[in-house]
């Protein structure tokens, strides 16, 4: 593009400015405006009584943290129905993820791709609409889920899915996971390519049976992959919302509300000073979570 | 030997069956209970529709004013994908190429953002400073801020494969750093671009938080919100709400099916590297 008033200067100008910062400034400044302002700013005014009644603004102290503290109020509950909705849907997707990735990778020949395809469909499906599907499909008297299972002779545990306090959040967290075992499939599938056929080969020389080889050579071998996916549902379950806004809403009661249907209510509640506490210690939480995340996405030239 | 073997992959393939027809069965429900009368989709059975009833359709597009939400989540969806991939390019290729202290710093910030949670309190505020609360680019603006973390990822692990001494000669020849980030750099990333834009693309299109956040007025409400209001509505008529549901989803699975090799690849180039 003819004459570069860059080339003027010496040779490490010239280096440094064909990569000139300002490139990078768009997508700061929105990033900078939009969510770390906010966040930040965030967690100032989650010591104060900031609400939609009032113009005024005061700090309080820590008023609002010792309200969510306080066994009395249903908070805590926000806490560890979140906790445990990360802690489940982890195990589920890895171990369901694990298995359909070693099916595709080890016992299908064929058509492993249509599978995968299939599997993933879920995934890329909004999770309103699966929200909404599975209220249909789980409805106690009428869904698909218990019409089939009365019709193979399990009546008995034909139950009311998202309506029993005691198993709703459970159901959701199987809805859940329905939704996103494509996900991990296709991370741990992708994990287990890489892992070259002749170690196999090798052990099955040395006499090394299935469970042997999956336990000493494939495991260790996809821990990497093994340990991105379990950082990843970790991210998603703390900040899980709209599966459960668009099946339960945080009911029967307060069965299964979490942090950010929590956050939510105080937003529609007009209560922002309790709900950006709410919100910053998520913040907290997932920042130090992140840092764990970026620490596994660096590429490491050795592995210890 | 030979027979153990024959046995072993059709159970291995009808596992994969199962799991797929698992995978698939809503779908499948909401496409047959779209078709079918009021009273024969009550149940979200999984049998045929004894009649097609193809009026659903036009019902649904009139009394869910699918029009405008359709063309809100067109426009959202396609400007938010452009804004974050090209910003998230730029990013990504000038942090990527010269690797100071300090790009690596903005690089981790960044895509830190892949992690945190956004404050919805004090973002209203923003928003209403800067005017863009229930306004149309006000969304647009959200939506590429929140896809540019994981696109600047993906976009920086590739710009390292693009050789270097490609800038090299196109400074050579006079390029300064727009034109060889715009006739060079640009077209050598078009695979990941197209995977940064279908992932951005589906993730605001599938996406209902932000406006339940921030767009109060219908008007401006994009297909996923129109779907909630409308099953709000119309609960009993399974039928009516499943037709609403398809053509939300139709896009969605389209694009899927053409660019699954772009999908799957983005999806999993984080963990591979590992």
């Amino acid at each position: 593009m003819g004459w570069d008033p860059v080339l003027k200067f010496g040779s490490t100008m010239k280096f440094r400015s064909r990569y000139p910062i300002s490139f990078a400034a768009p997508a700061l400044v929105l990033y900078g405006v939009f969510f770390i302002l906010p966040s930040l700013g965030g967690i100032i005014y989650a010591f104060t009584d900031w609400s939609s009644y009032s113009d005024e603004v005061n700090f309080v102290g820590l008023k609002n943290f010792v309200k969510i503290f306080t066994p009395g109020e249903h908070y805590l509950g926000y806490f560890s129905n979140t906790f445990l909705f990360t802690i489940i849907t982890i195990i589920i997707k890895t171990v369901v993820g694990l298995a359909l990735a070693l099916l595709l990778n080890e016992g299908v020949k064929k058509f492993v791709n249509l599978y995968r395809v299939m599997i993933y469909v879920p995934v890329v499906l909004p999770m309103l609409v699966v929200g909404l599907m599975f209220r249909s499909i789980l409805n106690p008297a009428t869904g698909l889920f218990n019409t089939f299972l009365r019709a193979i002779g399990l009546d008995v545990i034909a139950m009311s899915w998202l309506v029993d306090p005691h198993i709703a959040l459970y159901s959701i967290m199987f809805v859940d996971s329905w939704k996103g075992v494509g996900y991990i499939m296709v991370i741990l599938l992708a994990g287990l390519q890489t892992i070259p056929k002749d170690y196999y080969e090798a052990a099955k020389v040395d006499g090394a049976n299935g469970w042997w080889r999956f336990w000493f050579i494939t495991l260790p071998l996809l821990m990497p992959a093994l340990s991105i996916v379990t950082v990843l549902n970790m991210l998603y379950g703390l900040r899980i919302f709209d599966i459960i806004y668009a099946t339960t809403n945080g009911g029967p009661g307060y069965a299964t509300e979490v942090l950010q249907t929590g956050i939510f209510k105080a937003f529609s509640q007009g209560q922002y000073g309790l709900g950006t506490a709410l919100s910053s210690i998520l913040f907290v939480i997932l920042l130090i979570a992140g840092y764990g995340v970026i620490r596994l996405l660096e590429p490491k030239p050795v592995q210890q | 030997m030979a027979h153990r073997r024959t046995f072993r992959s059709i159970a291995a393939h009808l596992l994969a069956i199962i799991a797929s027809l698992i995978a698939i069965i809503p779908v499948y429900l909401i496409c047959v209970n779209a078709l079918k009368s009021s009273a024969q989709s009550s149940s979200m059975g999984i049998e045929f529709p004894n009649e097609l009833h193809l009026e659903n359709f036009a019902t649904v597009i009139e009394q869910g004013r699918l029009t405008t939400s359709f063309l809100n989540s067109m426009l959202y969806a396609s400007s938010a994908s452009i804004i974050a991939t090209l910003f998230a390019a730029m990013a990504a290729f000038v942090l990527s190429r010269q690797r100071t202290r300090f790009n690596r710093f903005i690089y981790l910030f960044l895509i830190m953002g892949i992690a945190l949670p956004i404050n919805f309190f004090t973002l209203t505020k923003i928003m209403q400073i800067t005017h863009l609360i229930n306004t149309k680019p006000g969304i647009i603006i959200l939506y590429a801020t929140l896809q540019l973390p994981f696109a600047i990822f993906l976009i920086y692990g590739f710009v390292e494969s693009i050789p270097r001494e490609l800038d090299e000669a196109a400074t050579m020849d006079g390029c300064g750093p727009v034109s060889i980030f715009f006739s060079v750099i640009m077209p050598l990333l078009t695979p990941v671009l197209v995977t940064t834009g279908i992932l951005s693309f589906l993730n605001t299109w599938n996406d209902f938080i932000m406006p339940l956040y921030y767009l109060n007025s219908s008007a401006n409400w994009p297909m996923t919100l129109a779907v909630y209001n409308f099953f709000g509505q119309y609960k009993q008529s399974w039928n009516l709400v499943s037709a609403d549901i398809l053509l939300t989803i139709l896009p969605v699975l389209i694009i899927y099916l053409a660019g699954q090799r772009f999908i799957l690849s983005g999806m999993t180039s984080g963990a591979v590297k590992g």
